[in-house]
């Protein structure tokens, strides 16, 4: 909105830009050389040590069974865990935007309080409720159920850390857009289903694919929560965050990098689209 | 939905079914996710925790080693988190008021440590801080360490809790009105005066929202912090990875007590937050 209107006026911007022209000069350059050093350099390097020796080394190691079924296991948590927190998502901005009710504040704290906990305490938390000696344990064991070293735990961890994105995402468009239009369809005879699928989703679509985007990131990249109820075990339980780290500590440092840049090439491609889905949403609010 | 007309003989004498029989589907599905996801597994926690009896919590929450993590993760995140405070507002400044080349660039990348997996931030951060790594080289002359030292712990929690101060501040420096600032520049003001006593102050609550914010994603941090460490006990282990270890060696009451304050601590933030947020919103 008003980022597009700032930059209308730059050569008025600053009355004494004239005196004083190498002060924006320094800041300009303070902050690219503290960004270079925590972000710019860390992430050259990734693609810098994977492919130093050319492309060979990342192939070779992309065709180890293990990295194989890293691969695998990363995408299978992600086609999990998306869908899940989009359904939970959507009831819950459905559910809470549209209505003042006492604990609303509340309510929306609780549902970012994931976010606040710290990974490896969400990992306990799931071995305390399905571990050995967990609350379930002795009946999962019983029916021969493995949750925690195993996929499931897995899925659980990664569903958690990425639970409050498309809530938090949808819940200010729907606020913003209002309930006039969802009204005047249902007045108009549609169905509530209709009315979502042809009214409410078209309106909330870029938010929504927003929240989806970090939450599909989150679930792929998480590595504390996955860390601690997986067990690590190479080939069977080791998504491609989990690789990196263990790799790195078998001085495998080429099967770490090859690992790594496949993760940051998932970074780069999630920041892309951030990027257009922002720009998206940000040429509709001109238009209204 | 449910039909109108039991919204009129309400509240007292209906059963628990008939009322949640008139709860929303959205709801429903919204309060056992939640459930099941969310409150069963601290419910587990926090009953675990209540079966130590209170001496025996007390003497493992701050044992030595214990308290060793505590200051290494609090003060450390403290200091990444103020330091990106001050970096964090200049580089919203730097992006909101001035045009530069790649600039669109720059900005997107500020969210590169939500993005990235946090154990490629520690791999990549340990070798290039290292001693023979492309920065770790430049400081290693003067006798500095980061990689597997305290200060590596440092340059990772700054890395992972950059974007909160930057994402907080941006949005109201870009909704603060010009106009004062040239008022106060007209008014015969210096610069240093003009940003001090004019640009900072309505910036101050999102400038400590963000680095709160920072500060608590800093203290649970685990991945990249646990890469770039060397985990050696009263130097640079931090209480998250004091958890896995205890966990590792099978000790769930140990794991969950220092979980427990962890977590404490992170709900006491995040109302820390909420408040700093409404403090922010009063020039609204």
């Amino acid at each position: 909105m008003t980022s597009l209107l700032r930059s209308n006026h730059p050569k008025t911007a600053n009355p004494s830009a004239k005196q004083k022209s190498w002060v924006p000069t320094l800041l300009i350059g303070v902050a690219i050389a503290y960004l270079s050093l925590i972000l710019y350099l860390p992430a050259l390097n990734v693609f810098v040590q994977a492919f130093s020796k050319g492309v060979g080394p990342f192939f070779d190691n992309l065709l180890s069974p293990n990295f194989q079924v890293a691969i695998r296991l990363t995408v299978l948590m992600a086609l999990v865990a998306v869908p899940l927190n989009l359904v939970f998502g959507l009831c819950t901005a459905w559910a809470i935007a549209r209505r003042r009710f006492p604990g609303r504040a509340f309510l929306l704290s609780i549902i970012d309080l994931p976010f606040s906990i710290s990974p490896v305490v969400v990992g306990l938390m799931i071995v305390l409720v399905y571990g050995r000696n967990g609350w379930f344990g002795g009946w999962l064991q019983a029916n021969d159920i493995q949750v925690v070293f195993a996929f499931p735990g897995m899925v659980m961890a990664s569903v958690f850390v990425s639970m409050p994105f498309v809530a938090r995402e949808v819940i200010p468009v729907l606020e913003e857009v209002g309930s006039d239009q969802e009204e005047a369809a249902q007045t108009l005879g549609a169905s509530q289903w209709q009315t979502f699928w042809r009214v409410t989703l078209p309106s909330i679509r870029w938010g929504l694919l927003y929240g989806l985007i970090l939450t599909n990131a989150r679930a792929m990249g998480e590595f504390g929560a996955v860390s601690v109820v997986s067990g690590n075990i190479a080939g069977k339980t080791q998504s491609l965050p989990l690789f990196v780290e263990d790799a790195y500590k078998q001085y495998d440092t080429q099967a770490a990098y090859s690992a790594a840049v496949l993760l940051a090439f998932l970074a780069v491609v999630t920041l892309v689209l951030k990027e257009i889905v922002e720009r998206k949403t940000r040429i509709k609010d001109l238009q209204e | 939905m449910t039909t109108t007309s039991s919204q009129f003989d309400r509240p007292t004498r209906k059963s628990v079914w008939q009322r949640l029989a008139q709860v929303p589907w959205t709801w429903r599905i919204m309060l056992s996710y939640l459930s099941v996801m969310l409150f069963l597994p601290l419910a587990a926690m926090f009953l675990k925790a209540s079966t130590e009896k209170p001496a025996d919590f007390w003497r493992i929450a701050t044992s030595p080693i214990a308290l060793a993590t505590y200051d290494v993760t609090f003060t450390t995140s403290l200091v990444a988190a103020l330091l990106n405070g001050v970096f964090g507002t200049l580089i919203a400044w730097v992006l909101v008021r001035y045009d530069f080349p790649l600039k669109r660039i720059i900005d997107a990348s500020v969210d590169l440590p939500f993005a990235l997996p946090t154990s490629v931030a520690g791999l990549t951060l340990a070798t290039i801080y290292s001693q023979n790594g492309w920065v770790g080289s430049l400081v290693a002359p003067f006798g500095i360490k980061v990689s597997f030292t305290r200060l590596g712990v440092g340059v990772a929690m700054m890395f992972i809790s950059l974007p909160f101060v930057v994402r907080t501040v941006q949005p109201v420096l870009t909704e603060m009105e010009k106009d004062i600032e040239e008022a106060a520049w007209c008014l015969g003001a210096s610069q240093w005066q003009t940003f001090l006593r004019v640009v900072l102050p309505p910036l101050f609550p999102s400038i400590l929202t963000g680095v709160a914010l920072g500060f608590s994603r800093a203290v649970g941090e685990y991945g990249s912090t646990v890469i770039i460490a060397s985990n050696t006990p009263f130097k640079d282990l931090i209480a998250p990875v004091l958890i896995f270890q205890r966990l590792e060696q099978y000790d769930y009451a140990g794991a969950t007590v220092i979980g427990v304050v962890l977590l404490l601590i992170s709900l006491v933030m995040l109302l820390a937050i909420n408040l700093l947020q409404a403090w922010g919103k009063r020039y609204d």
